[in-house]
């Protein structure tokens, strides 16, 4: 069993995608020349369903082989090729160094184990005691503003906002570097999802985390992140930094991905 | 089985303040303990006519769209459509009903048969209501497809074939397939990507005009009652908190609920954006609400006169009407607390108590 590691300090949290191509079968769903991800920036992935941003997640966890897709090209994580480590290896990484949270929260925990079985167990598999499990769990659950007696409950017993937040505390008490977040807000309401946008900046502040953050709402990734690739058919159309792509994009997929939020009267 | 002609409520002349076509009064929807819906009164005009009912997870807009197809039974108040007790409706006359007043819900996957074909899935509205006879179903089935944005040949595909819009299309096809006076659209967009809903919100205004139709839209996103409602009511643990002309609402909302929803809201131009208004812990248990207003262990406006004083919806400029002691002082513009106070300490300490 590895110690796990103080929170880092240095530029360690950087990922580099290059010349990535996923494919199923003859067909090929994702084609990026190139994505990076620095130490405690929040890039957006913006696209539709279809688009391949979730193929590039899954891809970047190592598990876009289990569902059936070729990989190739490179993603570097910390000076290591993740495209050509044993899944031994992957799993040292995974979850803990790379974390990721998903759209629905209630799939991604058990029904059937309180959450803080859950979260402690995830711990312990990463080589923590079980007291250091415990005080860690509390910790991250403080650091995302929910008391630490939720540990306690069952998932049905939480909000999705709240089981959102758990997620991410899992994240937190792993001290990972990099956290993917696939629509984490998309299924919660406008109130909710800001909480969350609110709880993902202050946490890149005060932890130096970087997040990929992939969502179809271009207001919010407005919102949230410092640069933005938009990408459609699992090819990368624009990308740049949020406010410049935003205010005067270059590809007309874009413009369209804007015109379609609703405007607010008052701003209209 | 043929309707009575009576049955069939013939609309009141729907001139410019003439009686709503859907009169909603001091509605209450209670589940057990749970007063999911509390003393609501709200009036949906004759079409074209859009009334936005607005608010969190729990806040009663659902029951409220379901209490008025009848598909929960309320427990107090009233529902009158165009003159027309809903509740005591029987036999024909509940089946007209059924017919003028439609429902579009937000996941299309659970309300299509996922081993019917879509013109089965329409024809079966047309059968029931014996819209028009059976040799010309599978024409209109054509029809209403294409009024709703689809090829005509998607009738012999299956759900899992079409995509989420698509099949949110065939919902509202459905919908309008019995040619509905009144739809209750819930969150009907709120399960899309924002390109498909937006060309969601421009089929539903097109139809609108066309069909000249009224209906209460569910959502929790400012954006689509601004683009689709005339009206619109803010809702919180089952109240009104505020209701009135939605640009009203949307340029100087006058409850501190309406002001942090609007807050909420992301915003793609850096200078629209508003300062956000941060609420502190989740809404309360509906089986056990707060003392006073509702609202006051959330607002950051709140004074000892919340805690204890109910307050009642009370018109504070024309077209609109707000439940809050406050409201004069939102509108005069007090500083409502704004995101980045500490909140640690204390949302760590103010979860809710479920159970």
């Amino acid at each position: 069993m590895t110690e796990l590691p103080p929170a880092p300090a240095g530029p360690s949290g950087r990922l580099a995608i290059t010349s990535l191509d996923i494919s199923f079968g003859p067909r090929k769903v994702v084609s990026i020349d190139e994505l990076r991800l620095d130490h405690a920036e929040i890039v957006g992935i913006a696209g539709e369903s279809g688009s391949g941003k979730s193929m590039t997640t899954l891809a970047i966890l190592g598990l876009a082989r289990t569902v059936g897709a070729t990989v190739s090209g490179s993603i570097v994580f910390d000076g290591k090729e993740l495209t050509a480590l044993s899944q031994d290896d992957l799993r040292e990484i995974r979850g803990r160094r790379i974390a990721a949270i998903f759209q629905s929260p209630s799939t991604a925990f058990s029904p059937v184990y309180k959450v803080g079985t859950i979260v402690t167990k995830a711990l312990r598999l990463h080589g923590a005691t079980k007291s250091e499990a415990a005080d860690r769990a509390a910790e991250a659950m403080r650091q995302v503003l929910l008391a630490p007696d939720l540990l306690r409950r069952y998932p049905s017993q939480l909000s999705g906002g709240q089981l959102q937040r758990v997620a991410i505390a899992l994240a937190l008490a792993l001290r990972a570097e990099i956290l993917l977040a696939d629509e984490p807000t998309s299924a919660l309401d406008v109130t909710i999802q800001a909480e969350v946008l609110d709880l993902l900046r202050d946490l890149r502040e005060t932890t130096g985390m970087s997040i990929l953050f992939i969502s179809h709402d271009l207001a919010v990734v407005a919102e949230l992140c410092d640069r933005v690739a938009v990408m459609r058919n699992g090819v990368i159309v624009e990308q740049g930094p949020a406010s410049q792509v935003l205010s005067s994009p270059a590809d007309p997929y874009t413009s369209e991905l804007l015109d379609s939020v609703p405007k607010l009267a008052t701003t209209k | 089985m043929t309707s009575a002609p009576d049955a069939t409520p013939a609309a009141p002349a729907a001139a410019a303040g003439g009686p709503p076509l859907l009169r909603i009064s001091d509605l209450s929807v209670h589940f057990g303990p749970v007063h999911a819906v509390n003393q609501v009164s709200l009036d949906v005009a004759a079409g074209p006519f859009g009334l936005g009912l607005i608010g969190e997870s729990g806040s009663g807009k659902t029951t409220i769209g379901r209490a008025v197809l009848r598909l929960v039974r309320s427990s107090g108040g009233s529902i009158t459509f165009a003159g027309q007790d809903v509740g005591s409706l029987r036999g024909a006359a509940l089946q007209a009903y059924r017919r003028d007043a439609q429902i579009v819900f937000q996941n299309p996957d659970n309300s299509l048969d996922p081993r019917m074909r879509i013109g089965g899935t329409i024809a079966e509205a047309l059968n029931a209501h014996r819209i028009v006879s059976r040799g010309d179903i599978p024409g209109r089935v054509a029809e209403l497809l294409t009024e709703a944005g689809l090829d005509p040949t998607f009738a012999e595909r299956y759900p899992h074939q079409l995509s989420g819009g698509q099949r949110q299309r065939v919902a509202i096809a459905r919908a309008l397939s019995v040619q509905p006076k009144l739809l209750v659209l819930d969150e009907p967009t709120s399960a899309l990507d924002v390109r498909t809903q937006a060309h969601m919100l421009k089929l539903i205004a097109r139809l609108r005009a066309e069909r000249e139709l009224s209906y209460l839209l569910i959502t929790h996103n400012f954006g689509v009652v601004s683009e689709l409602c005339e009206q619109t009511a803010v809702l919180y643990l089952g109240k009104v908190a505020e209701i009135g002309a939605t640009d009203v609402l949307l340029s100087s909302p006058a409850h501190p609920y309406t002001v942090a929803l609007r807050s909420a809201v992301p915003e793609v131009d850096v200078a629209a954006r508003r300062s956000r208004i941060v609420l502190s812990g989740d809404a309360p248990d509906a089986a056990n609400p707060p003392s006073g207003c509702v609202f006051h262990p959330r607002c950051p406006l709140a004074v000892d006169r919340c805690r204890t004083d109910v307050p009642q919806l009370r018109e504070v400029t024309p077209a609109r009407q707000v439940a809050c002691h406050r409201a004069e002082d939102v509108l005069a513009g007090v500083a409502l607390s704004t995101h980045h106070r500490s909140r640690t300490a204390e949302t760590a300490s103010s979860a809710p108590d479920l159970g």
